[in-house]
């Protein structure tokens, strides 16, 4: 299978997601330069998380109209898979992969810890190795995740279906659930045919038991046994 | 020379007498700004400097100490660590925002200046008192900045201190301390050489921001300080993180020949130290300066602290490489000058010479002063020696202290998870890091106590080299080098100039015990607004190593059951102590003493306890004493204890007899650990071979902590009493 890791200037988790990768298939992704026109043959394409252009407009606004977006969204609607992490995710709202969009989180903080999220269905070839309803835990670290779209949207994401991950209860008064006021606990979303995923934790944080565990690398795993 | 021009920019009478000595006529204006900024405090350390040759700077891991932008240190496998903490006190408290961000991107720059791709930030922070107005709004600008610096450019921050103070309602600290891999064969130096070889000025563009920053740092504060806004710089997180990558992409090249990050004083301290360091002159084209604006006067560029800039000094047949590297990842890169023979800065522009200044005038003639020194008189007695406060609503109050409190609302706005390898909590005894592609993790701390330093600055000192030590020892790593970051007040009246003394001998006298050495600091004097200075703060940021990640301790991982063993003896010291700050507002008695033999030895016998897999958890005790030790480990495992310390022994009114000493003592060398059953035996007779003191005090259990039956306190007390004052005091629900 083809891995491609798009680069941004200012996207910082791309080693870390790269080694994730490493660890779990043997094997780096192409990484992909933002300036490139032409994405190489892939059959998956990540967008790794970070401050792509310093986030000085709305977070991913304008690495969303670099040239290899545009080529990512045709060729997303031939069916290839794709995955944005974090600032990822905010790209593939800003350019229209994703429906919805990630505000400033209702703190008004930036906000680093881990979270509890269920894995909300696992029929997708992003979830496939995790349990039903599995709870899990992953680190998040960002100033704007907190998913909003207008309700008739937001009925029609549920009623399909479409939202991937959700923050639950984890009993801490101290380190609320929710930790960004996401609408309905929103913490990753699917596109229509389930093919692009965008969520806001870091799975690639979380393939390690010693560094404060490995659930995440479920997320890997089952993409790469579900696509080869 | 007009006498109201060069007061203005800092000078004294006979330093002016010497400006014009060195170089032999009269100085243009420009000529004046360098002298200025040279001759400052903040970059002759003309105060320090005579001292700070006394610290310890030597050891087996060092492979180099102070002098250059950062220490380095082998930890084997082909691998340094480089690391460094600077301060960002002055422009801090007058903009927090942009003043503790752009410490953060100062020192992060120090560190890749090297050749060390940056894997740690940690941070030791100082505000005024809670409820002083503008603690608030300093508290929340300087975290925000320091989150949003250190999470944009990706490093994660994974330790630190937050403390308040009354002393610093005028004058915050914020020290940033930044740590970086490096290849031990790749470390790349500031001594410019090679006559003719290109000066390469690579980064952000230079603005008016931060002009005469230095200068500025190297005063008082007065009611007018707000004035001095323009004088702080802006940071650009995003120019730093490609300014980065860049360097570290350009130095797998063999191109670069001496390369410096432009800091405090800019383009004239990055260029005179680079010919200085490598004995050569340096000629600058300012016309070839990238500019954020027109018509700047070169006075200006070469006075300027605008961020994100790097000097270079590259192989000539490398230029146009070099260029491309840059030119891929959008930073400006453009041949700025030459190195030449002259021994001279030479600043040309618009065809015009606007300096012409011996570089030794500058760097090895800067003024040097054994200002007078007064030593402190310690009162040793303490005034309150009761209180009828209870036993519980004395813990509580002490945890909800806001010098003890969870600093949950400030970490969280860190990044700590980026890079993947961060393996502790926050609010445990040390940052602990792993090192990509190897079995170790770096361990680190940054450590200072100013309410023992401002009673005895000596002790002081040394205690913040022995906490830092002690914190890394608890986390199984053995504790390699130190920097320093040494805020003072006004060196010019002899009772400070007396602290900064002691502080140096009681950090050399630590370090050397320790075998901890100093490899890189920095010096922050003028720490006072009207007058008032601020408590002496020699904070220490300490590295150790952990040879396998799998080995290694925390403070909550005890297991129902175990055993608590205090090691290292009762504890007697109340003075200076936070019992009594909290529950007495006193601030009386000495600050308690370290003795580093005993410090050593208790040290050892925690690390061969964690290598042997005998204890479940380790805290070492500090602040607050035992109890509030205790209290931490069950805050942060929600697991209680149940502890004998007979305080229920009764006096001659039948009461029982409080041991306050016992409970809240700050004696130091002191750890808490806990054993499982089985190993309890073995642990003891360790100690006793060690000789080191060993008292069983109680043991792991149930949801509370009860103390002699004489106080049972929840878990879920505990932790609301830790967890809810700064939310509470930053209004976040």
């Amino acid at each position: 299978m083809d891995v491609s890791l798009i680069i941004f200037p200012g996207a910082n988790c791309d080693k870390d997601t790269s080694l994730a990768i490493k660890k779990i298939t043997g094997k780096h992704p192409k990484h992909v330069w933002y300036k490139e026109t032409t994405l190489p043959k892939s059959d998956l394409v990540i967008l790794p998380g970070g401050f792509s252009h310093g986030d000085y407009l709305r977070s991913g606004a304008i690495a969303a109209k670099a040239p290899i977006v545009k080529d990512l969204v045709k060729k997303s609607a031939d069916g290839i898979y794709v995955l944005g992490i974090c600032n990822g995710f905010q790209i593939l709202t800003e350019c229209g992969l994703l429906q919805g969009s990630l505000i400033r989180n209702n703190s008004l903080k930036f906000v680093s810890r881990n979270v509890k999220l269920r894995v909300e269905r696992n029929d997708t070839i992003f979830t496939s190795n995790f349990k039903e309803k599995e709870d899990v835990d992953m680190p998040i670290a960002h100033h704007d995740g907190n998913f909003y779209i207008d309700d008739a949207n937001l009925e029609k994401i549920e009623q399909e279906g479409r939202v991937a991950f959700r923050y639950i209860e984890n009993n801490s008064k101290y380190n609320p659930y929710n930790p960004n006021g996401s609408l309905n606990d929103i913490a990753g979303v699917y596109n229509k045919n389930f093919k692009i995923l965008g969520l806001m934790p870091h799975p690639e944080r979380a393939v390690d038991k010693i560094t404060g565990g490995d659930h995440g690398a479920k997320i890997f795993e089952s993409m790469f046994q579900s696509i080869s | 020379m007009n006498k109201e021009d060069y007061i203005q920019h800092g000078l004294n009478d006979a330093e002016a007498e010497k400006l014009l000595e060195g170089l032999g006529r009269e100085p243009t204006i420009t000529e004046m700004g360098i002298y200025s900024v040279m001759w400052s405090e903040h970059c002759s350390y003309k105060s320090s400097r005579h001292w700070l040759k006394n610290l310890h700077t030597k050891g087996v891991h060092v492979i180099q100490g102070p002098g250059e932008n950062a220490g380095v240190v082998d930890i084997g496998d082909g691998l340094a660590a480089v690391f460094k903490m600077e301060s960002h006190n002055h422009p801090s408290f007058i903009e927090p925002y942009q003043g503790a961000a752009t410490g953060v991107g100062g020192i992060m720059r120090d560190i890749f200046t090297m050749g060390a791709r940056p894997i740690a930030l940690l941070n030791s922070l100082r505000f005024g008192e809670v409820n002083h107005k503008k603690t608030k709004h300093l508290l929340s600008g300087a975290v925000s900045g320091i989150g949003g610096y250190g999470n944009c450019v990706g490093v994660p921050t994974v330790a630190g201190e937050v403390g308040f103070d009354k002393s610093y309602n005028g004058n915050i600290l914020v020290n940033a301390m930044c740590v970086g891999i490096a290849n031990i064969n790749k470390i790349f130096y500031s001594a410019a050489s090679g006559i003719d070889n290109p000066v390469v000025y690579v980064g952000a563009k230079t603005g008016r921001d931060g002009i005469h920053g230095a200068t500025m740092a190297s005063g008082e504060f007065d009611k007018d300080s707000e004035k001095n806004r323009p004088t702080v710089q802006v940071g650009d997180p995003f120019t730093e993180k490609l300014l980065l990558e860049a360097c570290l992409e350009l130095m797998k090249e063999d191109a670069i020949i001496a390369i410096q990050d432009m800091g405090a004083a800019g383009l004239t301290s990055s260029a005179v130290e680079m010919a200085s360091k490598g004995n050569v002159g340096i000629e600058l084209c300012l016309d070839e300066l990238p500019k954020r604006e027109e018509n700047l006067s070169a006075y200006e560029m070469m006075l300027s602290e605008s961020q994100e800039r790097m000097l270079m000094v590259l192989k000539p047949n490398k230029k146009k490489l070099a260029e491309e590297i840059f030119l891929k990842w959008g930073v400006d890169f453009s041949v700025i000058g030459k190195i030449t023979d002259t021994k001279k800065i030479k600043v040309i522009y618009r065809d015009k010479v606007e300096a012409n200044i011996p570089i030794s005038s500058l760097a090895d003639d800067a003024p040097m002063y054994v200002r007078p020194i007064k030593n402190r008189k310690i009162d040793k007695n303490l005034t309150h020696q009761k209180t009828n406060i209870g036993l519980k609503e004395i813990i509580l109050k002490i945890l909800s202290s806001p010098n003890i409190c969870s600093k949950r609302w400030v970490w969280e706005q860190y990044d700590r998870t980026i890079m993947a390898n961060t393996i502790n909590r926050p609010g445990g005894n040390a940052g602990v890091v792993r090192i990509e592609g190897t079995n170790k993790a770096l361990s680190l701390s940054c450590d200072v106590t100013p309410r023992y330093c401002h009673a005895n600055s000596y002790e002081g000192a040394k205690q913040a080299v022995a906490e830092c030590w002690r914190n890394i020892v608890s986390t199984g790593a053995k504790p390699i080098a130190i920097t320093n970051c040494l805020n003072f007040g006004n060196p010019e009246k002899p009772i400070i100039m007396g602290d900064f003394v002691s502080a140096i001998e009681g950090i050399k006298d630590a370090s050397i015990a320790l075998d901890f050495p100093v490899v890189s600091g920095n010096v922050s004097l003028y720490n006072e607004t009207d007058g008032e200075a601020i408590k002496p703060t020699p904070t220490i940021g300490g590295l150790g190593i952990i040879e396998d990640v799998k080995i290694q301790s925390n403070h909550h991982t005890q297991r129902d059951g175990d055993i608590i063993i205090l090691i290292g003896g009762d504890g007697k010291h109340l003075g200076r102590s936070i019992f009594r700050e909290v529950i007495f507002n006193a601030e009386d008695g000495d600050a308690p003493t370290v003795n580093l033999d005993n410090e050593l030895n208790n040290g050892n016998l925690i690390l061969s306890l964690i290598s042997d897999k005998k204890i479940n958890s380790v805290h070492d005790i500090s602040d607050g004493g035992l109890i509030i030790t205790i209290a931490e480990m069950i805050i942060s495992s929600n697991i209680g204890a149940k502890i004998t310390l007979q305080n229920n022994l009764t006096n001659s009114n039948g009461d029982p007899e409080m041991l306050y000493e016992k409970m809240f003592g700050e004696d130091q060398s002191r750890y808490v650990i806990t054993v499982s059953l089985d190993k309890v035996n073995d642990v003891i007779d360790q100690c006793t071979k060690s000789n080191v003191s060993a008292n069983i005090i109680g043991d792991i259990q149930k949801n509370d902590l009860e103390i002699d039956g004489l106080v049972t306190i929840s878990n879920n007390e505990l932790i609301d009493s830790y967890e809810s004052v700064l939310p509470d005091m930053m209004n976040i629900k």
